[in-house]
């Protein structure tokens, strides 16, 4: 550790990964993780500016009730190849495949993942299953709204369901793949002294993660299989009339589907542990809690699932058990909120640009989890199943939560991705309008849950007006918050001030190598002494640990650093 | 509603002062916590900013006995919140014995609903104040779910099964109802309006030109022209059980287990006849799948269980003993 943070004019290192060969095949055959995190970066990107744009027609529609822009049958297609395209293509590929991949053989001190060309087969295989998937989107569209309920998707719509379905069935394996991977990578590859507890909580929320993509994703894909036979060969199993059960699916779907939102979540609050210690400059309070925590979640997450169906005539007493078990996957969100807070106590807080996004998906995840009580509690579900309110609540999660954790991440760990800072005080205002325009955009869908607006309706009665056109204003803040990241962050992986090897500076493995870092990753397999985020153990970060304050004896040995 | 920024519809149910209540409950609440949370966050974040570019913080690890607080507390309000849900539920979904019934079919994208004398509505239901109402809900198609907010309360309508619904209007008034559960095209336009009247009113307007069959009736027509009639004699000596008073009674199966005849088990009986073979009697009975429509399996359904009046044969009802009798 020659180079303080603070030194002038920082170099780039000579040799990295970007640079270490040229030309499209060693980006299309590589099986170097960070590079196929970055292709997957650009893959999940191109499908959030396209769920976006279905977005944006979306809320255009509905400014006024009878809605001019679209028919019924291209509104309906527009809300449902925006969730698919969000949901299967950007939200739950985000976080794990482009952070995960990127991060977590550099913060185990590995030199890769365990299978480094089963990493590459599965960005292959989500890229398949992308473009059968656009391909349904260009040729017909889809009108059955991402959850493909049947009857109404296997006999009743006009649309290219078959493909999609086929697009969503292949996407999944890259996501077992992933899986499998992160499994095998963290129980095989760690350090020398890298031992389960002091593994940063962005492996830990990977790993639970990482149990749910295995043990879900195969009943999605065996749903959508079952699906697309009775679509294309008349096989009866969901429908009625040959004595098959429509709400069966439902259950299948959801079996995977609920769990699905922590593969979207866990990896965000993963991202969430590392920003908060990092820019407080404290452990996290509670590790052991926070990590119990995201196992929690991956296990009670996979009995909850029929309280999507809670109003579908299923059995009364079933409705009460799943209620119950849904209030109690709300207890580890809330330890590990109440975490957070109070490692802010004491510490040394800062306000750069991936603490902002952590106070935003604090506010707002806050928001999302607890408006999950009022869905939960069967009493008020059987008002405000199905209306505006669900739809409000689950933006919260996975736009406010999923979405701001990805962000925050992006700006955290882009200086070790690219070797270079992007505009700090830009970062910061986008940072600004992106919370401002969320909440504009989907608080007001709150107001409408609860006067009764149902979802996925192209018009509605006038009463209705007044927020839905605080809600399409709010999505053009929101549109013009998400552009400006998009923008800059390319500005900056260019033309950005070099950054250094540990510009915030942060505890984990990652920032003990160059940026950006070498294709094997370490010149040396670094040894670990230290428990994640101890900054007072820490010498080689260059911080004033007050005299007294750390743990005696325990100091890092400087081998593994260059 | 004159509000330029109206929030909770009309309370016009018996369950809306108790689903507004619990919500109230769950917003104060929760409220309370989202306030606490971020004003210890804005006040953590403001106390303990950085002061000088090397600082760090405190060396702590945490804190068991808060750890156990901040699990147990939410735990038992979860609980609490839970059980106030699920009373609220199990109240809505076993409806009370005095209920007027009304069928409801949907289809995309209309409403068709009958009331007990036969007069239909399409996209209206007119129901009386203070009267528990129990809608028979099936579909013809895809799933739909009827909604009205200002009621509350909102149910699945699958095709392939009877969903059923209670509630007691407490309140005249036109009411919009909703389809709720997307079902293609124009669901969004597949709604209506309930109006709830007096019950003179009510009965005024029941009784008001209909040109319509009443359900019974109609039954009874299809019940011959299908011919149900051949085998289901009344006084059981038939090839097929007598349906005099089975409808609500427990009824004895083949394989020695009972089963309720509601609503559902008749519709299955129709149209999957094999599928729970009465104590006693052959599995001859052919399927009606496809050759009646959920109409006219409606209209079977209400004759059938007219026939409670009727004395119950003495022989081979396959009712079972130890409930036999009437509803």
């Amino acid at each position: 550790m020659r180079t303080q943070p603070t030194a002038p004019a920082l170099q780039l290192p000579e040799k990295h990964y970007l640079n270490a060969t040229y030309g499209i095949r060693s980006w299309l055959l590589t099986t170097d993780h960070k590079r196929i995190a970055l292709l997957y970066l650009a893959s999940v990107t191109f499908f959030f500016f396209i769920g976006g744009f279905f977005a944006m027609m979306i809320r255009l529609h509905l400014l006024t009730p009878n809605g001019y822009l679209l028919t019924p049958d291209q509104y309906n297609r527009m809300f449902t190849m925006h969730g698919v395209a969000m949901v299967f293509f950007f939200l739950i590929p985000s976080i794990p495949a482009v952070m995960g991949n990127f991060l977590i053989p550099l913060m185990i001190g590995a030199k890769d993942l365990a299978f480094p060309k089963i990493n590459l087969i599965s960005w292959y295989i989500y890229v398949i299953g992308g473009l059968f998937t656009l391909w349904s989107m260009i040729n017909g569209g889809l009108d059955t709204g991402w959850t493909f309920y049947t009857p109404f998707s296997t006999l009743y719509s006009n649309s290219a369901v078959a493909p999609a379905v086929v697009g969503v069935f292949i996407t999944g394996f890259s996501s077992i793949l992933t899986g499998l991977n992160f499994l095998v990578t963290v129980h095989t590859m760690r350090a020398p002294g890298m031992t389960w507890f002091r593994l940063p909580l962005f492996v830990w929320a990977h790993y639970a993660t990482s149990i749910v993509m295995i043990l879900g994703t195969p009943v999605i894909a065996i749903t959508l299989g079952l699906a697309a036979m009775e679509r294309v060969f008349g096989l009866g199993f969901f429908n009625p009339a040959m004595g098959g059960d429509p709400i069966l699916f439902q259950h299948l779907f959801w079996f995977y589907s609920h769990p699905a939102v922590y593969i979207m979540i866990l990896p965000a609050m993963g991202v969430i542990s590392e920003l908060i210690p990092t820019f407080a400059r404290k452990r996290l309070f509670g590790y052991h809690f926070v990590a119990a925590a995201s196992l929690a979640i991956a296990v009670i997450g996979f009995l909850v699932w029929t309280h999507h169906m809670f109003v579908t005539g299923q059995s009364t007493y079933a409705a009460v058990a799943f209620s119950f078990l849904t209030f109690i996957v709300a207890i580890p969100s809330a330890i590990k909120t109440f975490n957070w807070t109070a490692t802010l106590f004491g510490g040394s807080i800062s306000f750069d640009t991936p603490m902002l996004y952590a106070f935003g998906f604090l506010g707002l995840f806050l928001i999302g989890g607890l408006t999950g009580l009022f869905l939960g509690a069967l009493g008020v579900d059987i008002n405000i199943h199905d209306t505006y309110f669900v739809v409000a609540h689950f933006h919260y999660i996975m736009v406010g939560g999923a979405v701001m954790g990805y962000l925050g991440g992006l700006h955290f760990w882009w200086p070790k991705i690219t070797g270079r800072m992007y505009p700090e005080w830009l970062a910061r205002i986008a940072a600004f309008i992106l919370f401002i325009g969320f909440n504009f955009t989907f608080f007001p869908q709150f107001i409408l849950g609860i006067m009764g607006m149902p979802r996925r309706y192209h018009t509605y009665p006038p009463e209705f007006q007044i927020y839905n056109v605080m809600s399409t204003a709010g999505a053009s803040i929101l549109a013009v918050g998400y552009l400006l990241p998009m923008v800059y962050l390319t500005w900056a992986a260019f033309f950005g001030k070099v950054a250094g090897e540990n510009p915030w500076p942060a505890t984990g493995l990652e920032w003990k190598t160059q940026s950006p870092p070498l294709t094997e990753n370490f010149e040396v397999t670094p040894v670990v002494t230290w428990e994640a985020y101890d900054f007072h153990n820490r010498p080689d970060l260059g911080l004033d640990v007050p005299s007294g304050k750390g743990s005696p004896g325990v100091v890092a040995p400087a081998h593994g650093d260059d | 509603m004159q509000s330029p920024l109206p929030t909770f519809p009309e309370q016009a149910s018996n369950f809306a002062g108790s689903v507004d209540m619990l919500f109230s409950f769950i917003l104060m609440t929760t409220l309370f916590f989202a306030v606490l949370v971020t004003v210890v966050i804005i006040f953590a974040a403001f106390k303990f900013r950085r002061q000088s570019e090397k600082e760090v913080g405190d060396d702590v690890h945490g804190n068991n006995l808060l750890e156990v607080g901040w699990t147990l507390i939410p735990t038992i309000i979860a609980i609490g919140m839970f059980a106030w849900g699920a009373a609220i539920y199990v109240n809505y979904r076993i409806a009370p014995k005095d209920t007027l019934d009304i069928y409801l079919i949907g289809k995309q994208w209309m409403w068709k609903l009958q009331q007990p004398n036969g007069r239909k509505e399409i996209n209206e239901l007119h129901v009386p104040v203070n009267r528990n109402i129990k809608l028979i809900m099936g579909s013809e198609d895809v799933i739909h779910d009827f909604y009205v907010p200002a009621f509350r309360v909102k149910m699945d309508v699958v095709p392939g099964r009877y969903n059923t619904m209670w509630f007691r209007p407490t309140k005249t008034g036109k009411y919009h109802f909703f389809c709720s559960q997307y079902c293609g095209t124009n669901h969004a336009v597949m709604g209506g309006w309930v109006t709830v009247m007096e019950p003179a009113e009510y009965a005024a307007w029941l009784s008001g030109e209909t040109g319509d069959v009443n359900p019974v009736s109609a039954g009874e027509r299809l019940f011959t022209q299908l011919a149900c009639v051949t085998c289901h004699l009344s006084n059981g000596t038939g090839r097929a059980p007598s349906l005099n008073g089975v409808f609500g009674a427990n009824v004895l199966l083949a394989d020695g287990s009972t089963v309720v005849a509601d609503e559902a088990y008749i519709r299955e009986s129709i149209l999957q006849p094999k599928a729970k073979i009465v104590a006693g009697y052959q599995p001859i009975m052919p399927t009606f799948q496809g050759l009646v429509t959920e109409e006219q399996i409606l209209s079977l359904t209400a004759y059938i269980k007219s026939l409670q009046s009727q004395p119950v044969p003495p022989k081979g009802a396959g009712i079972a003993p130890s409930s036999a009798g009437k509803k």
